[in-house]
């Protein structure tokens, strides 16, 4: 073993305090059971609008966010999170890290039972997880197993799915080895793609095994039915470990995509729950409705990128900043997009759970000061009243991109003189053209984060991410991630990925503009709802009062 | 009148084999593919995932084999939702497609033809202006535009009606967007069957009969109706097509699990195989419906004879 991947005698002590703060939470912070003196509703049903169709319950195949939703009520990875978001145990009830932190050891609850009785063990962690990683389940989220040992070798081909570094102990304990130290993997277990399969009934209905019907669940909930575009069913799993802390006994999620639509749904009473908000309508709802209106922070980034490959934006980092700089975000969001979200001069949303996000230095800065130094930039760039710059906005087909797109044009017009023409396409030709990066010049561009931890925003800059649109390439930066990836401590790894957003920003291959909120109306019978920086929602911890 | 139906029989064939060629090589042609999302796949998945649905392969073979699959009554499985066949996408879609789309024409064809009649009996009369005004907006007033307001009104305000949803086929979820969906064909067919019915009042075969004293509801009813039916039959054909067409709306605004969104969906998610197999299936029906209202013709009109 390497010097460096040793732990010294004050990082073990702190990993040894990490796993019994982490037992201490196990017991605290059990499902939230209605307050005692609470009156409830005879029918406990829950009706939630869901966005666009669920595209599988497979929960290996499963992407977006519609399906993550019911999944959650489904299944349940081997860990959990509390409302607020915390991590909390799932069907691991405890676990222990090695001294130099790259083997855990779950121990797994004995009363944990699949939704047709059978008990829940590691081998069905193990077969989960190969299957996850297997070539030939076409997951679109195996990267996410990336830290576990062999999981790039079996993704990409190379080992057979047994080499992955998971194996079964005995029927209740699970040891998964990782390549190197990963101090954000407890977070990534309640992810879908690590959730475990029933094994004799993926074998014994091959394709159709997640249909109603087939589907065998090890969440609080089991699968009752689906009609697709209707509407999907989900009922009490009575063999859930936790059932007796669970209020609600059905959930139906309505897949509707047109917001109008939902409101009107909720608006007759039909909806308990809408999952998105018409942008168009806010006044009139924070009047009308303003009881049921529910905006928290989402962990998400609305942005324009700059394609760093091609003029104009090549080599010219005091072009992009004066475009940046340009932007009236407080407008954008006090008067377009209207729902509060939030002005953004940094790549990391706030509020991830010990991370300290970068801002900016004119964050702060009054407007015409901004302004003056953005029109400075831009002639130091070479671009003037008689030269003004010539580019074009691309975004896809939505009506809120439009009208972003719209102001920004006008602002840097107004702001600088900048010629800026609009170009909107449909959205697999915009992913297309924004990938090949053959003809993008400013793109818009948004990111939800996959799990509580900075990495998720982080590597999308990375040299050679799949993802990193603006073509973005800083070997110390990739550096810094690289180091950061290997490091024990917490707080430094922290401080690394800070250091590293800090970096990046001042490049500016990206203009933020945004960061995210979740709008939605909860209907104020809902009782147990909290929102939380992932928007994840276990409908377990829900209850509905009387009326 | 058997040779004319052999004859049409065959000629459909052609149709729909040069209907399956331009689909399936348009869709291939739109930039992206079924399993472009944001979040890229690593390329030994997608080499994988491309292998697995025949996608690696050159067009005309990938076209071939379509072809072969169809004649077996396999249109193949949906790139999108993953846990779902076309073939069973399409049985389950059907039926409510069609509940709604038959409901809406056979309304409209009696609505629209009573209000027609009724307005060519009282011809240039406050009444008639009335009903044709009436019948005006109802054509010029989209279905996006209606049924919310629909909604609204039924669902929202008065509560009589759900506001969307399909329950199984309940006959409360079927009120409002067979409604929403019939209305312009109402205004459509009200316009056409005045204009014919009037021109068949003047004929002389219509003057001989009421001077024989044959009451009115009989002169209507037997003399009458038939010829100034045939406008309006041949109305059907595009009828339907629009009914079909503005299924996709009220689908997406109704939140009903029809076929028509199948349609726009599956185009923009490049789902190949859900596209073409409704695409297929619709251009069957509109060659047989077709064919039937060419012989409800035959039926109508003495001189006509195939």
């Amino acid at each position: 073993m390497s010097s460096e991947l040793r732990a010294s005698g004050a990082t073990r002590a702190f990993i040894a305090a990490l796993a019994a703060s982490v037992l201490y939470c196990a017991s605290a912070a059990a499902v939230a059971a209605p307050p005692a003196g609470t009156e409830l509703a005879v029918e406990q049903v829950l009706r939630r609008g869901n966005g666009a169709e669920a595209q599988t319950l497979d929960p290996h195949k499963a992407e977006g966010v519609p399906s993550s939703h019911v999944m959650r009520d489904l299944f349940e990875g081997l860990t959990s999170e509390a409302p607020n978001g915390d991590i909390v145990p799932g069907v691991a009830e405890s676990w222990v890290l090695s001294e130099d932190g790259t083997v855990y050891t779950f121990r797994l609850r004995r009363d944990a039972k699949w939704s047709n009785g059978d008990p829940v063990t590691a081998h069905d962690f193990v077969f989960g997880l190969r299957r996850s990683v297997a070539p030939d389940t076409g997951s679109k989220y195996s990267q996410i197993l990336a830290p576990i040992l062999n999981a790039e070798a079996v993704i990409s081909g190379a080992k057979p799915p047994e080499a992955l570094g998971v194996r079964a102990l005995d029927d209740h304990t699970l040891e998964i080895t990782l390549n190197a130290p990963t101090p954000y993997l407890l977070g990534l277990l309640n992810h879908s793609s690590t959730y475990p399969l029933h094994a004799a009934s993926v074998r014994e209905h091959g394709e159709r095994f997640s249909r109603p019907g087939n589907l065998v669940s090890n969440g609080a909930y089991k699968l009752k039915d689906w009609v697709v575009q209707s509407n999907i069913e989900v009922e009490r799993n009575p063999h859930y470990w936790n059932n007796a802390n669970t209020t609600i006994d059905r959930v139906i999620f309505y897949p509707i995509e047109d917001q109008s639509t939902e409101l009107k749904r909720y608006r007759a009473g039909e909806l308990d729950w809408t999952d998105e908000l018409p942008n168009n309508q806010f006044g009139w709802i924070r009047e009308n409705l303003g009881d049921a209106l529910v905006i928290s922070p989402w962990i998400g980034t609305y942005y324009y990128g700059f394609n760093l490959t091609r003029p104009p934006f090549k080599d010219n980092p005091k072009l992009r900043r004066a475009l940046s700089m340009a932007i009236d975000r407080e407008i954008l969001t006090g008067k377009v997009t209207q729902f509060g979200e939030i002005p953004a001069y940094g790549w990391v949303p706030p509020g991830i759970s010990h991370y300290e996000s970068c801002t900016l230095d004119y964050g702060g800065w009054p407007r015409e000061k901004r302004l003056a130094e953005a029109r400075r930039l831009y002639q130091e760039a070479g671009y003037s009243k008689a030269n003004p710059l010539v580019t074009e906005i691309r975004y896809n087909t939505q009506e809120n991109h439009k009208k972003i797109a719209i102001a920004v044009a006008a602002m840097w017009k107004q702001n600088l003189g900048v010629r800026a023409s609009l170009l909107n396409e449909e959205w697999k030709v915009f992913l297309e053209n924004r990938k090949q990066k053959q003809v993008t010049q400013v793109f818009r561009a948004g990111w939800i984060g996959d799990y509580n931890d900075p990495y998720t925003f982080a590597e999308l800059m990375l040299s050679n991410h799949g993802l990193n649109d603006p073509g973005y390439r800083n070997p110390e930066y990739d550096a810094l991630l690289e180091q950061a990836a290997r490091t024990v401590d917490k707080a430094q790894r922290m401080k690394l990925l800070h250091e590293a957003e800090c970096m990046m920003l001042d490049d500016h291959p990206t203009a933020p503009i945004y960061f995210y909120v979740t709008k939605r109306m909860i209907r104020p019978t809902l009782g147990g709802y909290e929102s939380n920086i992932m928007d994840h929602h276990y409908s377990k911890n829900f209850y509905m009062l009387a009326r | 009148m058997l040779s004319y139906i052999i004859k049409r029989f065959i000629g459909a064939w052609p149709t729909l084999l040069i209907l399956i060629t331009l689909a399936f090589f348009m869709m291939r042609a739109a930039p992206g593919g079924p399993f472009d999302t944001e979040k890229t796949l690593p390329p030994e998945i997608q080499a994988n995932l491309d292998r697995k649905y025949h996608l690696d392969e050159p067009l005309y073979q990938q076209y071939l084999r379509y072809l072969g699959d169809l004649l077996q009554g396999d249109f193949g499985p949906s790139f999108q939702y993953k846990d779902y066949t076309v073939n069973e996408l399409i049985a389950t879609g059907f039926p409510v497609s069609l509940r709604l789309g038959a409901s809406a024409i056979l309304i409209a064809f009696v609505v629209g033809g009573a209000i027609g009649t009724f307005a060519a009996l009282r011809q240039n009369s406050a009444t008639d202006y009335s009903v044709m005004a009436a019948a005006m907006t109802g054509i010029s007033i989209p279905n996006f535009v209606m049924a919310p307001l629909l909604i609204l009104v039924f669902a929202v305000y008065l509560k009589w009606l759900p506001a969307g949803g399909w329950q199984d086929g309940a006959f409360r979820n079927t009120v409002l967007p067979i409604i929403a969906l019939s209305l312009p064909q109402i205004a459509y067919i009200s316009r056409l069957m005045r204009g014919s019915m009037i021109e068949v009042l003047r004929s002389n075969y219509i003057r001989t009969a009421r001077a024989k004293g044959l009451p009115q509801r009989t002169v209507l009813l037997r003399h009458a109706l038939r010829p100034a039916l045939l406008p309006v039959i041949s109305f059907l054909g595009p009828a339907t097509a629009a009914v079909i067409t503005g299924s996709v709306v009220i689908e997406q605004i109704f939140g009903i699990p029809g076929l028509g969104r199948y349609f726009v969906q599956g185009a923009l998610n490049r789902d190949y195989t859900l596209v073409m197999g409704v695409v297929v299936f619709y251009g069957i029906l509109i060659i047989v419906f077709n064919f039937l209202v060419d012989l409800v013709y035959a039926l109508l009109d003495p001189k006509i004879r195939y």
